[in-house]
């Protein structure tokens, strides 16, 4: 996207796990711009570095990981290096966060007004009832039937669905610009998936606030995304619209996994697969990480490593292919 | 809430009776009571006699019945050896007890949460890597030999504190007698104190990093740090408020064994305290004392006991079923 400054702009990140055996880089050279408003799909398989990015970004490594290069700018301020006092008042107050699993991201002990309001009033300077009433609001916001009986109950009163958007409504307390979702639907039943993806997305609209959506559930990213970035053994593998990622992916790890998604339409006897796994953090090829496994690999792959190529459309995508050196010598 | 509460106390109403039965058969199988009141000396008619009106022929029913109905009314008959009330002697023997367990009880606890959530959180630094080795020796080291040696350091070298006794006493109604209010009474406290004390704090300590470590890696505290929550509200707020939950049930229960095993201190240090007390009751097999002794111990384990379920009800919501759970 080509707007004029991104709300959240990630440089060449780079995390890195120091273990007794070596450095292990878990985070290579990430790249990716998030405009405001926008929601930008994260998509990967396990252990592609998605939650990590997300947890790199709102300053919650967990050690001994730690960011080992790159920057990260939120509204052209560099965040990745703040001191951790300034960083925790950026935590909730501007990039908020939704975890995967709304029936631990809550604390037992502590009913759910107590907990919005001691997040509302670490960041705003309202009084206590002023704050419950913004609570309230909030949870009726999110679709808690009753809101203002149910905000004194505890959290193990509340099913799963309805747990989860009062960990929406938490991370939005303090109506922060970005919100990272990290798998926000997947330990949900299916049939409140859809709502709480709603919900979240409704929300973030209706302020302005930016998404990050990591997810591996391509349906979620189809229907709520506006863009999608691909990430495959910490590297950013492809970056685009998501309409035209989803239909005509050009890196040939992302048109791997749109070929494994069964569809009502297709009758293919067997759903398309990657041959291969992704490789270990100790074990990544030398040159394009996916080289081992794509269907199209040449010489160059095995060597050097291809950097993110402009595409029209504002489409990126890493892979030689399509960078114009190739496409000479092989004239296809 | 109120079932719970009759559910728990029927519960007690059995152990105590069990114990009762245990403390009964002291009498019947701990020597022939008769011998011990009237010595060698008696005829064989003064014998029959006095085993006739102290209902030693009725049937053993009878006799427990009678026991536990007068214990109920505080009446575990004369001692042996001192020719007194056993209630007498226990109950003036028991502040001394009571204030010693109390004072060290509370240290151990607070020190004991104190370290063992600084050891939790400052994992790895050299302050916490040295508490935690000492800890070691505290959980490791008998009783008695920690005793001894705090005698030999602080009363016998550096003759800082009291080797043994309570200091002076102050009478404060009730029979009560408290070392709280001379100097020489808090002076005596100390030695005793730590030394009943150290087990159990670093029993707790260990205890309460155990648990703080793994309540921070739990996800709400993933979560409230994402909130921006500072680390005071994360860390004491949240984190140590879901660690004390099971370790209120295990201070509560070493409260317990503090007052029993105060057996052990209380010799050591001279304290004139109910321990020192059963100690030399077991030597002149004074059965009476020992009954009474063994009741007052499960008496104070069961009501503890009682106090610590109902405090799990207060810090832990999700045991308070009286609303059912209304989810969607």
């Amino acid at each position: 996207m080509m707007t004029a400054e991104p709300l959240l702009s990630v440089r060449d990140l780079i995390v890195e796990f120091p273990t007794r055996r070596g450095t292990l880089r878990a985070l290579d050279h990430v790249s990716f711009d998030i405009a405001k408003g926008e929601v930008l799909g994260m998509v990967g398989e396990s252990g592609a570095g998605k939650s990590l990015t997300g947890a790199a970004i709102i300053g919650l490594l967990e050690p001994p990981g730690r960011i080992a290069g790159g920057e990260i700018r939120l509204r052209g301020e560099r965040i990745d290096n703040l001191a951790p006092e300034k960083m925790r008042r950026i935590r909730g107050r501007r990039i908020g966060m939704v975890f995967q699993d709304p029936l631990t991201s809550l604390n037992p002990l502590y009913t759910v007004a107590q907990q919005l309001i001691e997040t509302i009033r670490t960041h705003m300077d309202v009084s206590e009832k002023e704050a419950r009433a913004r609570a309230v609001a909030l949870l009726d916001r999110v679709g808690i039937p009753a809101a203002a009986r149910r905000i004194d109950d505890y959290p193990h009163h509340f099913s799963g669905g309805m747990r989860q958007r009062v960990v929406i409504a938490l991370a939005l307390a303090a109506e922060p610009e970005l919100v990272i979702a990290d798998e926000p639907t997947t330990a949900l039943d299916v049939s409140v998936q859809a709502q709480i993806i709603d919900v979240l997305k409704e929300i973030c609209a209706e302020r302005g606030a930016s998404v990050m959506l990591i997810t591996h559930d391509m349906g979620v990213i189809a229907e709520t995304a506006d863009r999608v970035a691909v990430l495959y053994a910490g590297r950013v593998a492809e970056i685009g619209p998501v309409r035209d990622v989803i239909q005509a992916a050009e890196h040939p790890y992302t048109a791997g996994l749109m070929g494994a998604i069964p569809t009502l339409t297709q009758t293919a006897p067997r759903l398309t697969q990657i041959p291969g796994s992704m490789p270990r953090l100790n074990a990544i090829p030398q040159g394009c990480a996916f080289n081992p496994r794509c269907p199209h690999v040449f010489d160059r792959c095995r060597t050097q490593r291809p950097e993110l190529i402009d595409r029209a459309g504002g489409r990126q995508v890493a892979c030689w292919l399509y960078d114009p050196a190739t496409q000479e010598v092989r004239h296809d | 809430m109120l079932a719970f509460i009759l559910r728990r106390v029927l519960q007690s109403v059995i152990v105590m009776l069990t114990v009762a039965l245990v403390a009964f058969s002291l009498f019947r199988f701990v020597g022939d009571p008769i011998v011990s009141m009237l010595g060698q000396e008696a005829t064989l008619a003064e014998r029959v006699e006095l085993r006739d009106a102290l209902g030693l022929n009725d049937p053993f029913v009878v006799q427990f019945f009678t026991f536990v109905s007068r214990a109920m009314s505080g009446d575990f008959g004369i001692s042996y050896r001192l020719q007194q009330p056993v209630m007498e002697l226990i109950l003036s023997r028991l502040p001394a007890t009571l204030e010693l367990a109390l004072v060290s009880g509370i240290a151990a606890f607070l020190f004991g949460v104190g370290f063992g959530v600084y050891t939790a959180l400052r994992r790895g630094g050299w302050l916490s890597s040295s508490i935690m080795t000492v800890s070691l020796i505290g959980v490791s080291l008998p009783t008695f030999l920690i005793g001894v040696l705090l005698i030999w350091v602080f009363a016998v070298e550096l003759q800082w504190l009291p080797s043994f006794g309570r200091g002076e006493v102050v009478h404060v109604g009730g029979g009560w007698r408290t070392g709280f209010l001379t100097e020489s009474g808090r002076m005596s406290l100390i030695l005793p104190a730590i030394t009943l004390g150290l087990y159990q704090m670093t029993l707790i300590m260990r205890l309460v990093r155990a648990e703080m470590l793994e309540v921070l890696r739990a996800d709400y505290i993933k979560f409230a740090r994402a909130r921006g929550l500072s680390n005071r509200a994360v860390n004491f707020g949240h984190a140590l408020k879901n660690t004390l939950v099971p370790v209120i049930t295990i201070t509560g229960l070493q409260l317990g064994s503090i007052i029993a095993f105060s057996i052990i201190t209380e010799t050591v240090f001279q304290w004139p305290g109910v321990g020192a007390l059963f100690i030399n009751s077991v030597r002149f097999v004074d059965v009476p004392v020992m009954a009474a002794y063994l009741m007052l111990i499960a008496l104070v384990f069961v009501v503890i006991n009682l106090i610590v379920d109902l405090l799990y009800y207060l810090v832990d919501p999700r045991l308070r079923l009286d609303r059912s759970a209304a989810g969607h």
